[in-house]
């Protein structure tokens, strides 16, 4: 047990320390730094920036997504499908052409809906 | 080989971690998101099953498990937005309009 | 071809499902055809689509009367006697709400063509649940249901109480499906396999509960305790009853309670029962507990859907009484529940037609105060609340009564005298507080004079509960055969 985890305990350890080591040496080197109100700002020598950075933005994309998630994951069943086309044959064609079918009639709900719509 | 009993102790702590953020976090995107944790909590569980009792349910199980949280994420996002748009705010404790 | 993978009769036995499922599909395309005044047309498609279901579930039960469960797509689906009955008792369900929701939706502003759609797909979920031999099935058809709950709980987007209560509503229902699953991830782990007959096999097989069984258990339970409400995961049903439709209160108190206890059932039944000793134990302590809360939280309440929502939560407390006598081997305990289902769906589903139509234009009515002076106004229909309170408190000749009754006897029969006492005793705490809204409508005087907001569907629907009440409560004969030839499948 410890033989095997020996040299993974070695490593971690030497990949903690060696940067903390490092930065504990540049301490000596680096000039001491003092903030000032320009040294904080996100873009120090750019345009100065008018508001918060984590700034909100508009709910449509949240619908998108969400449209997204959806028709995205539901292709986790063509997968195994297409994977064993050849063993379920029409069994599985039909099977599969019923799930897509309801999928497409959610797809058409919510295109006439106006979901997809950039309003 | 990595015995069973590492995979179940990983599925219990992500288990209990979901769940104490689900009791202590404030704001409903964050608890949401500790509820797939747990989610995926399980999806560990039911690998490790299947790989150790050499069938293959528990990884359908999963399958389903993931679509069914995807379909959740979708409902719980859109209720979520709704709420926000009433309320301008996400923290539970705004949640109050009907008293205990 | 086909036939190498399921028998053709498989689909045969889902048609009620799948009808159900295309006349959902159906009512959501249809909505686009329709003017905005003729709404009402989905709601007649649904109730078509819920005919269809009912027919052939009333043609399949003579089919398995007296024969062995019908079990399907390789042994996942099961059919039987007691799936058969607990499916009409929810299509019964689902259509008495949809004749509730016509002229509800209109008054709301909210009469889309998504809000019957989900109703019938919710009820596919609960079909599944109820016929699901399967973890994965079940796992699935139990989120069907749930997740078409939430969106019809949040279905007033505007309103501040509806949004509240469905983000409540998903996020502790969500929480419950985690900690359910998670129990299911452990029955696999015993089991290797997500079948139940094969679960209950294994855990025949261990030697004693170990810590991984228990935990597995409790867990599952958990899961299912939160979705019939018992205390102590019952805190969102006050909320969820209060800020949803009433519409969707009436179903979400009726529907889902059937078919969760369909489910409960069946898992403790048909995988569960090696360890019967173990959840006894685990619902005497949560039916006593329920029952109390219930109870004694329905006395202060002021709204008249947090008022049901705390009474449900004490059905609930007696309905689980029944699974402490099943676990003795009891057929009469579970015969006790389905009757008590039965009849807790019409008198509840009848309760709420009043609450109901008690929403007018400008004015909520949700408050029992709201109900006062409806034997001045409206006779009629406060002697059919009065009939319903009646029966709710569990009083002769109504149907409550025959409910009750079933479930102290079996208890009696099991030797259970003191949750028998407990129960008779808090029967009487609930006649009380049913007594207080009697009080209302007899002896105070109207607050408003808004006319009510009757109509056809609320007329029909009102006719159904009150007949089957009465008549479950005069003559329940049949009803008692029918329920005694549903449990039986579990018993052979």
């Amino acid at each position: 047990m410890l033989n095997q985890y020996g040299p993974i305990v070695i490593f971690a350890v030497i990949a903690a320390a060696f940067p903390v080591a490092l930065l504990w040496l540049a301490k000596f080197v680096r000039p001491s730094f003092k903030p000032t109100p320009e040294k904080v700002m996100p873009y120090e020598c750019g345009i100065t920036p008018e508001s918060d950075a984590r700034g909100r933005y508009t709910v449509r994309f949240y619908v998108i997504a969400i449209l997204f998630v959806i028709f995205d994951v539901e292709t986790v069943y063509l997968y195994p499908w297409a994977v064993q086309y050849q063993a379920l044959g029409l069994f599985g064609l039909v099977e599969m052409l019923v799930f897509l079918g309801i999928l497409i009639i959610g797809y058409i709900w919510l295109w006439k809906r106006g979901a997809l719509e950039w309003i | 080989m990595v015995p069973l009993s590492h995979y179940l102790a990983l599925s219990v702590i992500l288990f209990v971690l979901g769940a104490a953020g689900f009791i202590l976090r404030r704001n409903v995107i964050s608890v949401f998101m500790c509820i797939e944790l747990m989610l995926n909590a399980v999806n560990v569980a039911f690998m490790a099953f299947s790989r150790f009792l050499g069938t293959l349910d528990g990884q359908l199980f999963v399958f389903f498990v993931i679509v069914v949280a995807a379909a959740e994420a979708a409902v719980g996002l859109a209720i979520i937005i709704a709420v926000y748009r009433n309320r301008e705010s996400l923290n539970i404790e705004d949640l109050d309009s009907m008293k205990m | 071809m086909w036939n190498a993978f399921f028998h053709r009769a498989d689909y045969l036995a889902i048609k009620p499902e799948v009808l159900l499922t295309m006349f959902g599909l159906a009512v959501l395309l249809f909505d686009f055809l329709l003017e905005k005044r003729d709404k009402y047309l989905n709601a007649v498609l649904a109730l078509i689509g819920l005919g269809f279901a009912a027919v052939q579930l009333g043609m399949f039960w003579p089919l398995l009367v007296g024969q062995l469960p019908y079990s399907g797509f390789g042994g996942t689906f099961t059919l039987d006697t007691f799936a058969v009955l607990a499916k009409l008792i929810i299509v019964l369900a689902t259509a008495i709400v949809v004749l509730l929701s016509m002229k509800y939706l209109e008054i709301e502003g909210a009469h889309l063509g998504e809000y019957y759609a989900l109703l019938l797909l919710s009820a596919v979920g609960m079909m599944f649940l109820v016929s699901g031999s399967d973890l994965i099935v079940l796992f699935i058809a139990l989120e069907l249901m749930a997740l078409c709950e939430y969106v019809l709980t949040g279905f007033l987007r505007v309103n501040r109480k509806s949004n509240e209560a469905a983000v409540k509503f998903f996020l502790l229902g969500a929480f419950s499906s985690g900690l359910l699953l998670y129990g299911m991830s452990l029955l696999y782990g015993i089991g290797g396999s997500t079948k139940l007959s094969i679960i209950a096999q294994r855990l025949a097989e261990r030697p004693s509960p170990d810590p991984l069984s228990w935990v597995a258990m409790i867990t599952l339970l958990a899961g299912i305790f939160f979705k019939i409400a018992a205390v102590p995961f019952h805190q969102w049903t006050p909320d969820v009853y209060e800020g949803a439709p009433t519409s969707i209160t009436a179903f979400i108190s009726v529907a889902p309670k059937v078919a969760s206890f369909a489910f409960f059932i069946r898992i403790l039944i048909a995988a569960l029962w090696p360890m019967r000793a173990e959840w006894q134990v685990l619902t005497i302590g949560v039916s006593i507990a329920t029952m109390t809360l219930g109870n004694l939280a329905a006395i202060t309440q002021t709204n008249i859907k947090r008022f049901f929502g705390y009474s449900t939560i004490s059905h609930v407390g007696y309905l689980l009484l029944g699974l402490v006598a099943a676990a003795d081997g009891n057929r009469e305990g579970l015969t006790a529940i389905v009757i008590y289902l039965l009849v807790y769906a019409f008198m509840n589903l009848g309760a709420f037609s009043v609450v109901i139509v008690m929403r007018r234009k400008d004015l909520i009515g949700d408050e029992i105060d709201d109900l006062a002076g409806l034997m001045a106004r409206a006779p009629g229909l406060a002697i059919l609340m009065l009939i319903f309170l009646l029966s709710l408190a569990g009083i002769p000749p109504t149907a409550g009564f025959i409910g009750k009754y079933f479930i102290f006897l079996s208890l009696i029969e099991t030797g259970h005298y003191y949750l028998a006492v407990l129960a008779v005793v808090y029967a009487v705490v609930a006649l009380y507080y049913y007594f207080r809204i009697v009080v209302a409508m007899f002896m105070k005087k109207a607050p408003d004079t808004v006319p009510l907001a009757t109509g056809p569907g609320v007329t029909v629907a009102l006719g159904v509960a009150v007949a089957m009440t009465l008549l479950i409560g005069i003559y329940p004969q049949p009803f008692i055969m029918m329920a005694r030839e549903a449990v039986r499948p579990f018993f052979s």
